[in-house]
């Protein structure tokens, strides 16, 4: 069950997807103006992620590895299209403020890189909570933007009138612009909140922003992301050590 | 040899000119401009004026004190954005956004990508245009209690006749410190005097402008139309003290030719093609966000680099 939770924890904050990893950016730029449309698309695409997840590692030893975006890409969209009739038969106005964004949900770039770097190849249960994590993380991120988008700029949340009337909305937040402004102030309040732990002293492990891609002083070496591959490393000092004394021969 | 020689390190040719005497120059030529809007707007357009620069100025103070950076408030370019940016709103705005403008301009568009000579974009017009997308109602309402109706270039647009002579002198509705040609006129003068700015960039702006108006205003060499579309809107204003501020024109001198004759062609565009009237404030943000590349063709060869290879 650890992993589990492991795999929740690292979705939400460890490596949320639109804060830490930056992916996703067009749906989270794009839907989030309320914050109910914020977390429709999230869930959405949680369900998406986390059942593509769980069939992709169902098939990792089934898929060849030549093939195995477009492999990827056709079980994505199956369920991005059960998705979509589902919302449009049950949930219609959620449909129809997403629009076009529900079926490009096939191409969004957590769900291909969750597939690629975690489903296919670990076993289906973390696969699955991989899923729900990133999702979860992905859903709770576009909320809070919608959140403030929709308090700033029409003065609501949920649909709820909670600024005073004396108040005149800031109609930019709900606007394209306003999309990049809210993401840059609340990424910047999250680094900020990251920094100074670390000044502090505490440990930050838990919420650090993945690993810091120094490979080279990694001791995880099951890690996936892993860029240096130190047996490559030992031969190419070798082989060029090997070139400049053979240069040196000929010269 | 009799003495010591006194060695220091560069640089050793030195000008009195600073950032704040430029800076005060620059004050001193709104001064007109914004003279002849509180006289033409009435104490709205001063009071609008104060809580603008007060904002401006006050938000630079305490951005840089919380951050523990140098106050730089005694440059006085706070105060420029913030006389600029006030002289661009209508004088019925409400005094908030004055002050919701002048946090825009210097906590978002300046002190966040760090502070003067930082922005990539010049501060009061990002604000105003801030404003303008997000109050559009109030930015655009150009009643109060000296004129009431639509901006000159509104009526040219619409096809009504605009009484030129008005414009010139500045009695007609608009923003605070546009509408008086020759108020900032006087001011741009004095400038060019001080050697602040020169004419390559306004002369350029107005002049392509002039040209394009005249190719595709369906009006073909009409004086009066080319000289109401000169003399209305901001044009005036944004050519000599906008689009010369130094922080976001082109450095290289051809590169100042072709900025401005891209913003006389987008401000054509705008006003001839677009949906609004004026179109000013866009075609110098436009511009400034070109100037990278505009730079990047326009930079001169090193000497001794290039030429006909022997």
């Amino acid at each position: 069950m650890n992993s589990v939770k492991e795999r929740l924890v690292n979705g939400i904050v460890k490596e949320n997807p639109t804060f830490v990893l930056m992916l996703g950016m067009c749906p989270t730029l794009a839907v989030t103006t309320s914050a109910i449309n914020g977390l429709g698309m999230g869930l959405t695409t949680m369900v998406v992620l986390a059942l593509s997840n769980v069939f992709i590692s169902l098939l990792r030893n089934i898929i060849p590895d030549k093939v195995r975006i477009p492999a990827f890409i056709v079980i994505i969209a199956s369920f991005v299209t059960v998705v979509e009739l589902l919302l449009q038969g049950f949930i219609p106005f959620l449909y129809d403020a997403l629009g076009i964004y529900i079926p490009l949900i096939v191409v969004n770039c957590i769900i291909l890189g969750r597939a690629e770097a975690y489903a296919y190849k670990n076993p289906v249960l973390p696969s699955l909570f991989d899923g729900i994590g990133m999702g979860l993380g992905f859903s709770v991120a576009l909320t809070c933007i919608g959140a403030v988008r929709e308090l700033l700029g029409a003065g609501e949340i949920f649909g709820l009138h909670v600024m005073p009337d004396s108040f005149v909305p800031v109609s930019i937040f709900i606007m394209a612009p306003g999309a990049f402004f809210v993401l840059a102030l609340l990424t910047a309040i999250q680094n900020k909140v990251k920094i100074n732990g670390e000044k502090k002293g505490k440990d930050m492990s838990k919420i650090q922003s993945g690993c810091n891609s120094d490979c080279m002083n990694c001791s995880d070496s099951g890690c996936t992301r892993r860029l240096y591959d130190e047996k490559a490393e030992k031969k190419n000092i070798e082989t060029a050590a090997k070139d400049t004394k053979e240069g040196k021969n000929n010269g | 040899m009799s003495g010591l020689m006194k060695v220091s390190s560069n640089p050793h040719v030195r000008s009195k000119t600073t950032t704040s005497s430029i800076m005060l120059a620059v004050v001193i030529a709104l001064l007109p401009a914004a003279g002849f809007g509180i006289y033409n707007f009435g104490l709205d357009a001063l009071v609008l004026i104060l809580v603008t620069v007060a904002s401006t100025v006050l938000t630079e103070f305490v951005f840089e004190k919380i951050c523990g950076k140098r106050i730089t408030v005694g440059d006085y370019s706070a105060v420029v954005t913030g006389l600029l940016l006030a002289l661009n709103l209508p004088a019925s705005a409400p005094w908030w956004i004055g002050a919701v403008g002048g946090v825009f301009a210097i906590l978002v568009v300046k002190m966040l990508f760090g502070g003067l000579g930082q922005n990539f974009m010049n501060p009061a017009l990002g604000a105003r245009c801030f404003l303008l997308i997000s109050f559009t109602s109030i930015m655009t309402n150009f009643d109060c209690d000296a004129y009431t109706g639509a901006t000159p270039l509104a009526d040219l647009k619409s096809g009504m006749d605009v009484d030129i002579l008005n414009m010139v002198i500045g009695r007609t509705a608009g923003t605070i410190g546009e509408t008086s040609m020759v108020a900032i006129v006087i001011g741009a003068c004095f400038l060019i005097l001080m050697g602040v700015i020169d004419l390559r960039i306004p002369g350029c702006y107005i002049v392509s402008f002039a040209v394009f108006i005249s190719i595709f205003g369906g009006h073909g060499l009409d004086w009066a139309y080319i000289c109401a579309h000169l003399a209305g809107g901001g044009l005036m204003l944004g050519a000599f003290f906008m689009a010369t501020d130094y922080v976001t024109r082109p450095i290289t001198k051809n590169g100042q030719y072709l900025f401005g004759i891209l913003l006389g062609v987008l401000t054509g565009i705008f006003r001839l093609f677009g949906p609004s009237a004026e179109g000013v404030s866009y075609a110098i943000i436009i511009g400034n966000l070109l100037v990278p590349l505009i730079e990047k063709i326009t930079l001169p060869k090193a000497f001794g680099k290039g030429g006909e290879k022997v």
